[in-house]
């Protein structure tokens, strides 16, 4: 099998197969339901507590909704691999391991890209929050960017799944930080100088303020930099990714550790 | 065994397993940790103080009851199927809702930690002043809170025993109920339509009783309408259990739906 067609097609069919979430019992309230919540929720708080607007929470919720995808299903796709006994198949088989583990990452981008979208275009509507539709393309190539970035650390969270047990505590663990430091609901002003500092390393934080730029009216031009830094981090936790499952793959081996971790 | 017991043993048995589980337990401690922190920062840089910051943090805490309860309560009938225990609970002598109200209130217990540890981080990283004007009736609507919460809990459980992947419906309820019930969002900023929704839910009316507490006010009231709503709840969620359960059997689809 080519690199290629291991690439696509390998990593479309296990995105399909191992993915649970796609029933439509969990999808829409997972990728729908849930994600309009949150936007509501804390557009909601932010009037209560008379801070930010509408359009601040809008944009940061479906931005930062666009992780639950990318975290989770990069999870589910490596970690379920050990729960239906098939990781060890895998990890003997001679496929490269590259193109094995990011063409499962592609179908994981277009989810998240897809689950902001409909946040972002219900949001919108439902809070009355005008997006220009001069905006809208290069908001979509922004959403998608932080969607790559988002699941450059899925892949990382899918490489420790080889070796912590507990694959849906560390997603929501993972969803839960960025939700806190990536500035989705407060501001990186208002947030303590050492919390600012870590969230210039994480995937969205880069992205949401791009697209609060990019909503606002502003040129892709204008928010180049955030884009740029949002992509080279992506890449970056891709990479640390890879390194990971490399070396927890040759662990595993050395132990005897691969279906007990 | 009377019916308290088989309650009290399985609350506790229950309780002692979820402690265990990195899910159940951990998570549901720390995950709404994530949000009351987001919370915090929103209500304290909006300038909240004293007695609109404690509102807050009261609400925040309560967020985490409905948290811990929410996902694992409309899973706990599959996930009783999926061991294979479901058939044995439904054949055995005791009456099912019997044995599915202690389950949840061990998630609503799990709740109880984590609204004690969230009013506890409000303290000390933001510097939420506690000042509770009436300390036992706080204790008092805050454990009637969580209890209203398990007897919900209970209801959607057994509402959604022939829905296999139930868990997603209660990730989707958890923010609605903690929009709509108020436990952040006063109540009059919400469209009027959410209204009657708002009152048909016992947390809105435990959260108000917590609140009344801490402010001095009368309790009574909101704590005998949450205290109602809960016994309308346990009542329900019987009579459907019952229904469900005999469906179920009469189809042979208590192991298959």
């Amino acid at each position: 099998m080519s690199s290629f067609r291991l690439f696509l097609l390998g990593g479309l069919t296990s995105y399909r197969a191992l993915f649970s979430w796609l029933s439509p019992w969990i999808l829409i309230p997972t990728f729908i339901v849930g994600p309009i919540a949150q936007i509501l929720f804390f557009a909601y708080a932010g009037r209560a507590a008379g801070v930010g607007d509408d359009a601040f929470y809008v944009i940061g919720n479906a931005v930062q909704n666009a992780a639950i995808p990318c975290i989770f299903a990069m999870g589910i796709t490596v970690g379920d691999e050990r729960r239906q006994g098939t990781l060890g198949l895998l990890l003997v088989s001679p496929a490269r391991r590259i193109p094995l583990f990011l063409g499962r990452a592609l179908p994981v981008v277009v989810n998240g890209l897809a689950v902001a979208l409909v946040a972002l275009g219900a949001g919108s509507v439902l809070l009355d929050v005008p997006i220009h539709a001069s905006s809208l393309l290069s908001l979509t190539g922004v959403v998608a960017v932080s969607a790559f970035a988002c699941t450059g650390l899925g892949l990382a969270n899918a490489a420790l799944s080889l070796r912590v047990r507990e694959v849906a505590v560390l997603s929501n663990l993972v969803v839960g930080v960025l939700l806190v430091f990536a500035g989705v609901n407060v501001p990186l002003s208002d947030l303590p100088g050492w919390m600012a500092a870590v969230a210039q390393w994480l995937p969205l934080t880069h992205g949401i303020a791009a697209a609060r730029e990019v909503a606002a009216g502003a040129g892709l031009a204008s928010v180049r930099d955030d884009v740029l830094a949002e992509a080279a981090l992506g890449t970056l936790y891709v990479l640390v990714g890879l390194i990971l499952l490399a070396w927890f793959e040759r662990e595993s081996r050395r132990r005897a550790t691969l279906d007990v971790a | 065994m009377t019916v308290f017991r088989v309650i009290g043993v399985a609350w506790w048995l229950q309780l002692k397993m979820r402690s265990r589980s990195a899910f159940d337990g951990l998570l549901g401690i720390l995950y709404p940790l994530f949000f009351s922190t987001v919370v915090f920062m929103m209500f304290t840089h909006g300038g909240a103080q004293g007695p609109a910051l404690l509102s807050a943090a009261v609400g925040a805490s309560v967020m985490g009851v409905w948290s811990s309860t929410s996902t694992t309560a409309s899973a706990a009938l599959q996930q009783e199927r999926r061991q294979g225990t479901l058939e044995l609970l439904v054949a055995a002598p005791t009456p099912l809702p019997v044995v599915i109200l202690p389950v949840t209130l061990s998630m609503a217990t799990i709740g109880a930690y984590s609204l004690v540890v969230t009013l506890l981080w409000g303290r000390f990283v933001f510097g939420v002043d506690l000042a509770v004007q009436r300390p036992v009736q706080f204790v008092v609507a805050a454990v009637v809170t969580v209890v209203s919460i398990g007897v919900l809990g209970f209801l959607l459980a057994v509402s959604s025993v022939r829905y296999r992947t139930a868990w997603a419906l209660g990730t989707a309820l958890e923010m609605p109920v903690w929009l709509i019930c108020g436990f952040l969002v006063p109540l009059d900023l919400l469209p009027a339509w959410t209204r009657p929704i708002s009152w048909l839910l016992a947390p809105t009316w435990g959260i108000d009783a917590i609140r009344a507490a801490a402010e001095g006010r009368d309790t009574l009231p909101s704590l005998a309408a949450c205290l109602g709503l809960a016994v309308a709840y346990g009542v329900i969620g019987s009579l459907l259990a019952v229904r469900l359960v005999d469906a179920a059997r009469r189809h042979a689809t208590l192991a298959l739906t």
